[in-house]
Formats: structure tokens, C-alpha cells, sequence
């Protein structure tokens, strides 16, 4: 979730339980500002919260302003070192937050575009899907270079807005069934839960600009899906 | 362009570039000539209804005279303006012909025209290397202007070249667009120019309207226009596309039907309207004031945003709007039902919906009632069962050959705990949002609580879904979700030590089969354990709730021990087919066990402790997260402490889920010496059979003649 609007996004996305406290927030909003301002981000994005045994990791993504860019991660914890793993803890924070990224961090269709130079922009006359936009799977987009997208049929494809489309869509997940669509607050906003990354939340309210995604859980991946669905 | 080639080449790819460039340039003449012609007030732009209906072509055919008209004037001067241009006389074919036409909007009229002037300097400030010439080599009839429009826009404005002489003025190829309106068009008018009928053709071209919708685009880039002079945006150009994009939208989802609701909206407003009755008190005005002083006694009802503060200090709950909503719908719980206490217990969550569960507990003798219907229902199966398998023996009895009985007897049904008892202690009601009404859910046998322990489902929110799962669960979702909540209250239910205390009265221990005590009692001396402590330390907190035994109940109960029933049964049955049936006796730690004393889960603890804010440690509170059952915690600060769940309702194992096995293929029942499985016989042994017995009947009848005969075809079975 966007920096910027912290505190109001924390606010949406607390219908999965957990967020942060007033302390946290406020540090937070201070410590993202200076690491915009340090780093030279164009956007900071607050990633999430991993949970540790003795400790949390509180991760931050910076943005450049090529949105589809790699993301730098920073974060902030006290580094544990698990006395079995031989691998730094470190590293494994790392490869977490990548995985996570990678799989479901999502983005509603027309948040950004891509212009033909290339960049992919953030789009600012962005209001928000329908309502009924809003419960389809295929209005939300993974937030990374596409993968699937060569794969379409051309039929496909020529329905496709290539400026808005160019990303994978929610729909075609494997395990069909691991995306949670939820209606909150009685209909004002969209929550999307991964039930293959347990703690991965996504909130968006229609016809309007907020969205965002956070992670808050212990970082492990719901391997049981399949029957559990 | 590089970045087009995923999508399919489409042969237009050029021309619509030239089209948009085209539009542009008439944007941009058609202002500059209006400002010529010597009458700005002449200027008006086409309303977006001109060419909706058939009728409309015929309005045009009978303008386009005026146009003639106005067209010499302004066309000298379009030449002396744009000298390099090739095409001036095009670009000002549109101004002002429709004049007598009304329009929809007359600000837009006004703030154009004060505009247009302001646009005209510019212009004329030399931008035209701006302007491109039309390519020679478009034919393409207009497939999808719209839509391909916006696409390729943005090239051809960072290209900028110049392109050669245009012959498109060509009236042939004008024509396949607008046969329409040519009809009315060439009745009327005697004799165009063909400059003139080249700019007729244009705008008659710009005027079709597209295949996918009544707009044209026209009156697209109309409205387009008008909606960037109105909005004036800074950097028009790259905004461009996007405006584009929301005016095509805009036109099809008016604002102006105040009549109609909105169809998207209405769940949206149905919820408010629901959640808006939780908010309104019960009763009129005269009697608010009896109200205000009887709601200040006590209530059930606990004080949710105290809760709820606390757990936000602790970076858990949900936001304070919600809490207040959740209060509410419970105070209407409270007001429904006959409830002694109640809580809020927390927040299931589902793939649909989620739930919200209140756990509550009846007044004394209310919930018997409910209960005895229940039982009487199930009661009445059972002595049907028993009266039929009671019938079926003395059939059995009567039949010539005795079937042999099977070995095989279900196990035992462990009865389910008593209300107010154990796992059944406290009555549980969800809702799936504040404002939908509360369902109370059943309450929970120790065969579900043992099946839910073998399986792993997510929940729907649909409390009648089944739940399909190996092993077969023995209810539907209701059931499964009360399992849960019973099996995560029993295992992350915590208080501080020290706050419940056991009764002063004492039973006899060997007489609850040693399982302990079940019944605690507030300690009115609590003081409260300074939070750095409650966090140092497991041992400071204690579970309050029973622990549940592998057989799915808090207190042991033998299912060898035959109700006088069954034993009755027995008398007749045979006895020697019970086998090996002993049973130990199932001990669980008792009430009030320490957490330290909670197993590991492999070499992970099993709570964690956390200061809700470490920089006031003073101030802050302690709080307790399980690991086993992600999502549980409890806060604990001063006197006060409370737990919660908010999660998918599932336990956490480092260990992928294994289901189980299914059952091993049943043996077969044994051959012996004494019982032998025969083969069917044969066709032809069955007629041979037939054949035999017909012989041996008309033998019987012939008495003793032919014995022999008799004897030897017998045997050929």
C-alpha cells in the first residue's frame, strides 16, 4: 500500500485481523517518508509485516517511476539467526518476499499503463472499477512482468487493450479457487484474500482511487490448498 | 512503435493515425477559420443528439445548403491562412451550420467561445508544424475509429513527419461510409463544388456512427473537446488518451436518470439500510428517558471498543467502525435472545463470506426448552432403529437357514457433552455482517470434533454447505465450523494466572474419573501481574478452557459401558464375537495448566510474547499470540485481559496435510471346509436340471417303472 495514504489503507485492509499499532503506524509514516527521501523513490510502497518468533519484519518496497521495474526491498527487524539453517536469515526474508511478490501481489485493470516508449505508468485518471468490475477475477492484474500473456489465443488478444492489458490476469491461477472475493462494510469495498499465501490481502474500494495490497503472516506458503479447497 | 507487436498487425495501423491527425488538424482549422468568419457566434457545436435517429440525416441534408454558403467565404481564407497546407478547404466545412439546431449545453457555448479566441493566437503563433498532411494511401473504411484511435495516437505526434500530397478528397472513396445520408444529400443539392462535396463527404464520414455503439465520432471528439477546454488539465497532450478513454465512458453511463436507481448499487444500499436499523434505538421519544436509565444498568453486552482499543495497541482487531458495528449487532443479539453473558469470540473468515462469532450463555432453564426438542427428535430415531432390528432378529430366527451373523459392529456412539458442559459449555451465534441476522449454531458431538481434527477445509460462509471431505464428515458446515471453534477455544483460550480461581467447593475427585476439576470461579482477590512479567513469562498465563481428549469430549466417558438397553440386547445376542474391546482411559491436563506446560510444535513454542509498544513499556500491554492456531491472541493489562481469534480457522502444522488413507480393501468372507462358494451353473446344466425334473415328475406319475432311467439322470447335475 501506498505511503501516502497509510493510515486510510491500514484501515481498509483490517477485515483479515491483523494491522498495526498506533505506535508502528506513526513510526512508520516517518520512516517511509525518509526513505523516499533517501533513496530517491518515486513511490514507497509499505509491503508488510512478516511475523517472527521473537521479532517482526516490517518490509518496504520502493517504486522508480517505471512502475514494472525491479523493486527494491528494505526492511526492518532484528535478524534472528535460527541456530539449524545454516542460511542467513536474511536471505530467506528475501526469497519470501520475492515468492510472495511474484505470485499475488495484484493490482486492479487500469491502475497503470504502459506507455509506448516502454515505462509503465501510474495512471491518474484511475476511478476505481464498477462494482461489477469488482467482483470478477479478470479486473485484477499481477503486478509483474507477464508471463501468460504470449500464451493467449489471438481471439483473445484482440479484445485486449494493450495500453491497460499487459499483465497477467487473476483468472487463469493455478489452483483455480485459491483467490478469496469478498465484499466488506456492505459492498463499499472489495477484499481479496490469497488462500495460497495465508496473510495476503488486497483491498480496493469501487469507484474510487484507494487500493492496495498488504502482507501480514509468518511467510510460509499454504502447500495444503489443494485439499482444502 | 516497438512495443505493438504482441498484439496482431492490424493493416489500419497507419491510416487511423492519419485519421486522428486529421481530426486534430480540423480541431485546430476549424477554430482558426471560425475565428475568421467574421461571426463567432456562428460557431456552435453539433449537440450530441443531432444524429441519433433516422430523422436526423434528413436535418443534415437540408443544412449542408448553409454550408454551402459559408463555405466560400471562409475557404479564401482558410488558403491565405495555411499557405504550406494542402487541404485547407476541409477543414472548414463544420463550423457553424447547425446553426438552428438547439443545443444541450449552452455554458459549453460560452467558455468555448471565449476559448476559441485564446487558441487562435497560439496557433497562429506558428504551430503548425504540428499539423501533418493526410496520407495518400488511406482506403480503409472506418472499422472501429474509436477504438483505434486512442491506440496509435501518441505515435504520430512523436513522429512528426511530413507526408506527401493527399489525394483523399477523392468523393469515390468517400463514399462507402455514407450512403446514408447521400440520398437526401444530392436531391437537395444541385450541383457541389467537388471541394465542398469533399468536405460534405468528410464530415458525412465523421458523422457515421460506429458499428458498436449510436456514438459518432463526431460527437465524440465533441465532447471530447468541450471536456478538455472545461477542464483545462496541464499537460493536455499526454493526458490525452485517458480523457479519451473517460469521455467514451462517460457517454454511456449518463448521469442524468434520477428516476432509475442504479442497478450496481443495490446490495450496496440494501446493507446500509440494514446496518442503518442497528442504529436506531428501540422505541419512540417519549420513552427515552425510561430508556437511558435502564440501559445504564448492567448489560450483557460487553464493552466491545474497550476490547477492541486494546487489541489495536496490539496490532490486531479489526477497524474501530467495524467494532462499533460488530457492538451493535450484538446489543440486538442480546435483545433477541435470552443471554446471561456473552462475548465477542471473533472472526472466522471464509472464501465468500466470512463470519462473526459471538459466544454466549443462556439464563438458567432458557435453552432447555430448545435443547429438548431437539433431542426428542433424535430420541424418536433411535427407538425406531432399535424396534426394527429387534423385528429383524425374529425373522431371522424364524428362517430355515440361519444367516451367519456379521462380526462386524459399528463402534460405539460416544454420546455428545451435556449443555453448559465441557466442549458444549457456551452457546455460539454467527452472523456473517453486522446487521444480517444471527443463526445459532448446534452444538458439537465428540464424532465431529475427531473428524474435524482429520481433515483441513476452508470455510465458504454458507453455513448449510456441505462439507465433502475423506474421511465423510458427519455434517455440514455448520457443524464443522463449530468444531473449530470449539477445538480453538480449548486450545488458545488464556487468562492471566491468578484472575479465575477453582471453587471452593470440592467433589470428590475419583468421581469425575479423575479428569479434574471443570468449574472455576473469578478471584475476587486478583490483583493483576505487571505486564513485564506476563510477557517474561509463560507460566503466567493459564488456559481456562478444557483441554479436549483424543475422544472428542473434556470429561472421559467409557464407551464400553452399555446402557440397560443394550444389555438387554446383548442377553440374546451372542457374546463371543466382542474381541479385545478394553479401553484405557483418556487424561488430559486439567483446568488451569500453566502455558509452559503446552507441548512444543517441533522446536517452535507454541505462544509468543510480545510488549504491544516497546519504546512506553510502561503503558503498554501485554499480549500473547499462539503459534499453533495463527490468529489467536489474548492482551492482558492491569485487571483486564481478553482473548480473540480473527483467522481462517485452521491449525498450523509445520507438516504438509496428509489425508488419511482409505479404509483397506474388506477381506472376503473366508472359504472353509464347511462353507464352500459354489460356482454358478451353466446354461446348459441349468436346462439339463429342468429337463431332469420334468422326467421325474412324469416318472412319479408312471410310479415304478423306470427307476433306473430316473436314478441315472439324476445324476447328470
Amino acid at each position: 500500500m501506498d505511503a501516502d495514504s497509510l493510515l486510510l489503507s491500514l484501515e481498509l485492509a483490517s477485515g483479515s485481523g491483523q494491522g498495526l499499532s498506533p505506535d508502528r503506524r506513526a513510526s512508520l509514516l516517518t520512516s517511509l517518508m525518509l526513505v523516499k527521501r533517501d533513496y530517491r523513490y518515486d513511490r514507497v510502497l509499505f509491503w508488510g509485516r512478516i511475523l517472527g518468533l521473537v521479532a517482526d519484519y516490517y518490509i518496504a518496497q520502493g517504486l522508480s517511476e517505471d512502475q514494472l521495474a525491479p523493486r527494491k526491498t528494505l526492511y526492518r527487524g532484528a535478524p534472528l539467526l535460527s541456530p539449524q539453517v545454516q542460511i542467513k536469515e536474511e536471505t530467506r526474508l528475501v526469497s519470501v518476499i520475492e515468492q510472495i511478490d511474484k505470485a499475488v501481489a495484484i493490482i486492479p485493470r487500469g491502475a497503470l499503463f504502459k506507455t509506448p516508449f516502454g515505462p509503465t505508468h501510474v495512471n491518474r485518471t484511475f476511478e476505481g472499477l464498477s462494482l461489477s468490475e469488482a467482483k470478477k477475477l479478470s479486473s485484477y492484474f499481477h503486478f509483474r512482468e507477464p508471463v501468460e500473456l504470449k500464451n493467449k489465443t489471438l481471439l483473445e488478444k484482440a479484445d485486449l487493450d494493450p495500453s491497460l492489458d499487459f499483465m497477467d490476469s487473476l483468472e487463469h491461477d493455478i489452483p483455480k479457487g485459491s483467490w478469496s472475493i469478498q465484499m466488506e462494510r456492505g459492498n463499499a469495498l472489495v477484499v481479496l484474500r490469497s488462500l495460497l499465501w495465508p496473510g495476503l490481502t488486497f483491498y480496493h474500494a469501487p469507484h474510487t482511487k484507494n487500493y492496495g495490497y498488504i502482507y501480514v503472516g509468518t511467510g510460509e506458503k499454504n502447500m495444503d490448498l489443494p485439499f482444502m479447497l | 512503435m516497438g512495443d505493438l507487436p504482441p498484439y496482431p498487425e492490424r493493416p489500419a495501423q497507419q491510416p487511423p493515425g492519419r485519421k486522428t491527425s486529421q481530426a486534430s488538424q480540423r480541431r485546430h482549422s476549424r477554430d482558426q477559420a471560425q475565428a475568421l468568419g467574421a461571426d463567432p457566434e456562428e460557431r456552435q457545436q453539433i449537440p450530441p443528439d443531432a444524429q441519433r435517429n433516422a430523422p436526423g440525416w434528413s436535418q443534415r441534408g437540408s443544412l449542408s445548403q448553409q454550408e454551402n454558403l459559408l463555405m466560400p467565404q471562409v475557404f479564401q481564407a482558410e488558403e491565405a491562412r495555411l499557405g504550406g497546407m494542402e487541404y485547407p478547404s476541409v477543414n472548414t466545412g463544420f463550423p457553424s451550420e447547425f446553426q438552428p439546431q438547439p443545443y444541450s449545453d449552452e455554458s459549453r457555448m460560452q467558455v468555448a467561445e471565449l476559448t476559441t479566441s485564446l487558441m487562435l493566437q497560439r496557433l497562429q503563433q506558428g504551430q503548425s508544424s504540428l499539423f501533418q498532411q493526410l496520407d495518400p494511401t488511406f482506403q480503409e473504411p472506418p472499422v472501429n475509429p474509436l477504438g483505434q484511435f486512442n491506440l496509435y495516437q501518441t505515435d504520430q505526434f512523436s513522429e512528426g513527419a511530413q507526408h506527401g500530397p493527399y489525394l483523399r478528397d477523392d468523393p469515390a472513396l468517400q463514399f462507402l461510409p455514407s450512403e446514408l445520408g447521400f440520398p437526401h444529400y444530392s436531391a437537395q443539392v444541385p450541383e457541389p463544388e467537388p471541394l465542398e462535396l469533399a468536405v460534405q463527404n468528410a464530415k458525412a464520414y465523421l458523422l457515421h456512427t460506429s458499428i458498436n455503439c449510436d456514438l459518432s465520432l463526431y460527437e465524440h471528439l465533441v465532447n471530447l473537446l468541450t471536456k478538455i477546454l472545461n477542464q483545462r488539465p496541464e499537460d493536455p497532450l499526454s493526458v490525452l488518451e485517458s480523457l479519451n478513454r473517460t469521455t467514451q465512458w462517460e457517454w454511456f453511463h449518463p448521469k442524468l436518470d434520477t428516476l432509475r436507481d442504479d442497478p450496481e448499487m443495490q446490495p450496496t444500499y440494501k446493507m446500509a439500510e440494514k446496518q442503518k436499523a442497528l442504529f436506531i434505538r428501540s422505541g419512540g421519544g417519549t420513552e427515552g428517558e425510561q430508556e437511558m436509565e435502564e440501559e445504564v444498568g448492567e448489560t450483557p453486552v460487553p464493552n466491545i471498543m474497550e476490547t477492541a482499543f486494546y487489541f489495536e495497541q496490539a496490532g490486531v482487531g479489526l477497524s474501530s467502525d467495524e467494532s462499533f458495528r460488530i457492538f451493535l449487532a450484538m446489543k440486538q443479539l442480546v435483545e433477541q435472545q435470552p443471554i446471561h453473558t456473552c462475548r465477542f469470540w471473533g472472526k472466522i473468515l471464509g472464501i465468500k463470506r466470512s463470519y462473526l462469532v459471538a459466544e454466549v450463555e443462556f439464563r438458567e432453564g432458557e435453552e432447555e426448552a430448545e435443547e429438548e426438542e431437539v433431542e426428542e427428535m433424535t430420541e424418536g430415531g433411535e427407538v425406531m432403529e432399535a424396534h426394527g432390528e429387534e423385528e429383524g432378529e425374529e425373522d431371522e430366527e424364524k428362517a430355515v437357514d440361519i444367516v451367519p451373523k456379521p462380526v462386524w459392529r459399528p463402534p460405539p456412539v460416544i454420546p455428545k457433552e451435556e449443555s453448559r458442559s465441557g466442549a458444549n459449555k457456551y452457546l455460539y451465534f454467527v452472523c456473517n455482517e453486522p446487521g444480517l441476522p444471527w443463526t445459532r449454531l448446534p452444538h458439537v458431538t465428540p464424532a465431529q470434533i475427531v473428524n474435524a481434527r482429520k481433515i483441513k477445509k476452508f470455510f465458504t460462509g454458507y453455513l448449510d454447505t456441505p462439507v465433502v471431505s475423506y474421511p465423510p464428515f458427519p455434517g455440514n458446515e455448520a457443524n464443522y465450523l463449530r468444531a473449530q471453534i470449539a477445538r480453538i477455544s480449548a486450545a488458545t483460550q488464556v487468562s492471566p494466572l491468578g484472575f479465575y480461581q477453582f471453587n471452593e467447593e470440592e467433589g470428590d475427585e475419583e468421581e469425575e474419573g479423575g479428569a479434574g476439576r471443570d468449574s472455576y470461579e473469578e478471584n475476587p482477590d486478583f490483583e493483576g501481574i505487571p505486564v513485564l512479567e506476563l510477557v517474561d513469562s509463560m507460566a503466567n498465563w493459564v488456559h481456562h478452557t478444557q483441554h479436549i481428549l483424543p475422544q472428542g469430549r473434556c470429561t472421559w466417558v467409557n464407551p464400553l459401558q452399555k446402557t440397560e438397553e443394550e444389555e438387554d440386547l446383548e442377553e440374546e445376542e451372542e457374546k463371543a464375537d466382542e474381541g479385545p474391546e478394553e479401553v484405557e482411559q483418556e487424561v488430559g491436563p486439567p483446568l488451569l495448566t500453566p502455558l509452559s506446560e503446552d507441548a512444543e510444535i517441533m522446536h517452535l513454542a507454541p505462544w509468543t510474547t510480545r510488549l504491544s509498544c516497546s519504546l512506553c513499556p510502561q503503558y503498554s500491554v501485554a499480549v500473547v499470540r499462539s503459534n499453533l492456531w495463527p490468529g489467536a491472541y489474548a492482551y492482558a493489562s492491569g485487571k483486564k485481559f481478553e482473548n480473540i481469534y480473527i483467522g481462517w480457522g485452521h491449525k498450523y502444522s509445520p507438516e504438509s496435510f496428509n489425508p488419511a488413507l482409505p479404509a483397506p480393501i474388506q477381506q472376503e468372507y473366508p472359504s472353509g471346509p464347511e462353507i464352500v462358494e459354489m460356482s454358478d451353473p451353466t446354461v446348459e446344466e441349468e436346462q439339463a436340471l429342468k429337463a431332469a425334473q420334468e422326467q421325474a415328475l412324469g416318472a412319479t406319475e408312471e410310479e415304478e417303472e423306470g427307476e433306473e432311467e430316473e436314478e441315472g439322470e439324476e445324476t447328470d447335475d
